[in-house]
């Protein structure tokens, strides 16, 4: 295909992707260098059902002049980005110059929102990904040795975590590990413990999480690895077998290696979705436990008083982390696509 | 000729039908209302609905997330709410980036059936029509502390033995609850129990904060006292599963919104053995006389973005919602503020926690920052996770780091 054709073939999704992906971005980045001006202030007297009270309240139209001659707000630099509610430069240099240990320093670390948001999310990621590629890898070598017969139900109910709404998947399980529930109840009984609550600690809180989101991707895993597996070629296995491969070996040392484009395919789009995990954190009211950017994103631009400027920041921090966890698996990809056209 | 008959008296049967049907006086009109989900503002709405037809339609999205909506719905131009239904904090909001119109003509016009504590005036000016008062008290089961052998608390201190005698007694485990998760409900515990020390906020005259004292100390102590004899799933409990806890004859003495009180001493929802010794009284004291509570007002505001003959329209609907026959029909649902109530035992608590001399919630413009950040920073300390200094000094640094960026500190 000509390169003019390419060009007029794939300029509707060029101009979508502008409009909807890169001018947004731009502007968000814009967002986070600026602060609101300062609000004008006046004392009134504001009375009411249970009487009157002079308080301080907003001077709405000289606040308006303001933001009228300069409406992107005060300029603040990378401020946003160095405040308590983001990388909080100065807390951190506190915190180092005053700890006398490293595990007093990352307690430290620890009480500040973004690092704590930042801990589980990395957590999270780097948890739930290996553990949904083998889980995926598993049902799928399962699924890949049933009877014809059974394999189509099989399947349509391994794919069932992916299609239920992530939101409605996590309240359920929500319900079922309250003290009440069936799950909270049974473990209760089961460590003899009257007191046990999954959703009050945060240890057991994040493993509650983590499990959730195993269980919630694992299929998408499985059905690339199981459409893989079909490709894999039928010689080499039986070559492998009249040499006197069993089972394991034959996974082992044929298919693993046969598949591991798509094993990189999985651990990217699992890298990236991890990092924004949001949805569960929701359906379970963890945003006492575990917290994540996306959900300091969401809490900055919920409410009575919306903080954009913070969000955009936070924003961007989560697009700088994303391009550093992509960043060696897309080196490699790089690298290998440059060999083969070699 | 039939047909023509037919035709020509259907039409005149509907236009008949729909003049009919514009009860309220008016001609024209959309009114859209937006509101918190309550039993007191259903019936609001539905009184206004009546208003309904002959060219004027009412609608109402009525959802616990309206303080999430209200900003950036009012903005928009022309709004796409033409009625916020507000109480003390969510109308700040609105009038720091002027979304609400002054009502003082259409009050002039309109509002001969108000009452003058009624209008909410801000500056002189009447920016809102208050129908209903609200506040957190105490809910005691009087068979259940019969039975541990305590008498009624009158403090916070005098809840936390209480509960602990029923403990004891082996009568019910974590019997007390407050509305404690995580979030707007967390802060808002905060917010009423240091009102009972009788301290500031904030430093005279300044959005300075100053909550890092021993009032504060004071205040979380006794948070982290009632929490220790509640459920361990305290942070995610809300007025909703408060009032399911209660309902299901699982607690002994919590604190309630008082406009749950109708719906907790109906028959519906629970059974006759807690309904019968369910008791609403004003919430207890913490330091001396000071209440540990804060004063509400729920009332609704009219929006600037839209037309004359829309806020016009709006008005009179809402005060066909708040009309005598709405109240009596609806006495039981709140506190209302209308010569038409009459005081029962669902007010009995909210009554009595005014004439106790409760502080209503402060309509600061920067109060809004300070309790959001309480409700993310105290689930720490109370999960036992830090002490009560550093959780007050993360709470101010939250505080100040945001109120910097929306320009009310430099």
């Amino acid at each position: 295909m000509s390169h003019r054709t390419f060009f007029w073939f794939i300029l509707p999704s060029l101009l979508a992707m502008f409009v909807f992906i890169a001018m947004p971005l731009v502007s968000v980045v814009f967002q986070s260098l600026y602060i609101e001006h300062e609000q004008v202030m006046r004392v009134t007297k504001n009375c009411g059902p249970f009487g009157c009270k002079e308080e301080v309240s907003v001077d709405y139209e000289a606040t308006q002049q303001l933001r009228d001659q300069n409406p992107l707000g005060q300029f603040n630099g990378l401020g946003t980005y160095l405040d308590r509610d983001h990388l909080a430069a100065s807390e951190v240099g506190e915190a180092w110059t005053s700890s006398t240990s490293l595990g007093e320093f990352s307690t430290k670390l620890y009480n500040l929102p973004f690092y704590r948001s930042l801990a589980f999310t990395l957590a999270y990621t780097f948890i739930v990904t290996p553990f949904v590629i083998i889980l995926g890898l598993l049902i799928a070598l399962g699924v890949n040795r049933l009877t014809p017969v059974l394999k189509g139900p099989t399947i349509f109910l391994s794919l069932l975590p992916m299609i239920v709404t992530p939101l409605i998947g996590s309240l359920i399980l929500f319900w079922m590990i309250d003290a009440q529930g069936i799950i909270g109840k049974s473990l209760q009984l089961l460590f003899d413990d009257k007191e046990l609550s999954l959703k009050a600690s945060p240890t057991l809180t994040w493993l509650t999480l983590m499990i959730y989101g195993i269980w919630h991707s694992a299929p998408f895993a499985f059905v690339v690895f199981y459409a893989g597996l079909q490709t894999v070629n039928a010689d080499a296995l039986e070559a492998a077998m009249i040499d006197g491969a069993s089972r394991l070996q034959r996974v082992w040392y044929v298919v693993i290696p046969h598949l591991k484009p798509l094993f990189i395919f999985v651990a990217l789009i699992q890298l990236m979705d991890n990092f924004r995990v949001f949805e569960p954190i929701v359906g379970f009211s963890a945003e006492a436990n575990a917290s994540s950017l996306s959900y300091a994103i969401y809490s900055d631009l919920k409410g009575d008083v919306i903080q954009f400027n913070s969000a955009a920041a936070t924003s961007v921090l989560t697009i700088v982390g994303v391009a550093i966890l992509l960043a060696p698996v897309l080196r490699k990809t790089w690298r290998d696509f440059q060999q083969k056209v070699v | 000729m039939f047909f023509r008959k037919i035709a020509a008296a259907t039409a005149f049967a509907t236009l008949l039908g729909s003049t009919a049907y514009a009860g309220c006086g008016l001609s024209s009109g959309n009114v859209n209302i937006l509101g918190n989900e309550f039993g007191a503002i259903q019936a609001v709405v539905s009184g206004a609905k009546e208003c309904a037809g002959g060219g004027v339609t009412v609608e109402a999205n009525l959802t616990k997330e309206h303080r999430d909506l209200q900003v950036a719905a009012l903005t928009a131009n022309p709004a796409q709410y033409t009625a916020a239904i507000v109480a003390n904090s969510s109308i700040v909001p609105l009038m720091n980036d002027g979304l609400i119109r002054p009502l003082d003509d259409l009050v002039a016009k309109h509002g001969g059936a108000l009452q003058p504590h009624q209008l909410i005036t801000i500056d002189g000016k009447i920016m809102a029509v208050a129908f209903m008062a609200n506040a957190q008290h105490l809910f005691y089961r009087s068979d259940i502390l019969e039975a541990a052998g305590v008498g009624v608390p009158s403090t916070y201190a005098d809840v936390v033995a209480a509960a602990k005698a029923i403990e004891a007694a082996g009568i019910m485990d974590n019997p007390v609850a407050l509305n404690t998760k995580t979030g707007w409900n967390l802060g808002e515990e905060f917010v009423n129990m240091y009102m009972g020390t009788g301290a500031d906020f904030f430093k005279p005259g300044s959005a300075e904060v100053s909550i890092n004292n021993e009032n504060g100390v004071a205040a979380l102590k006794m948070l982290k006292d009632l929490v220790d004899v509640s459920s361990p799933d305290f942070l995610t409990f809300d007025s909703n599963a408060t009032q399911a806890l209660w309902e299901g004859g699982q607690l002994a003495l919590a604190t309630m919104w008082g406009s749950r009180g109708g719906g907790i001493l109906d028959d519906e929802g629970s059974s006759a053995d807690v309904v019968n010794s369910t008791v609403l009284t004003g919430a207890p004291t913490l330091m001396g006389d000071n209440v540990a509570s804060t004063l509400w007002w729920d009332g609704f505001t009219i929006s600037a973005n839209i037309s004359d003959e829309d806020a016009e329209a709006t008005f009179v609907a809402l005060m066909n919602g708040v009309s005598d026959d709405v109240i009596k029909a609806n006495n039981d649902a709140a506190v209302w503020l209308s010569a038409a109530y009459t005081a029962g035992p669902a007010s009995a608590g909210v009554a009595a926690t005014a004439a106790a001399g409760a502080n209503p919630y402060p309509m600061l413009p920067f109060m809004g920052l300070l309790h959001g950040a309480l409700g993310a920073e105290l689930s720490d300390f109370l999960q036992g996770n830090e002490s009560a200094e550093q959780a007050l000094s993360d709470v101010e640094a939250a505080y100040t780091a945001a109120a910097k960026e929306k320009g009310f500190l430099n």
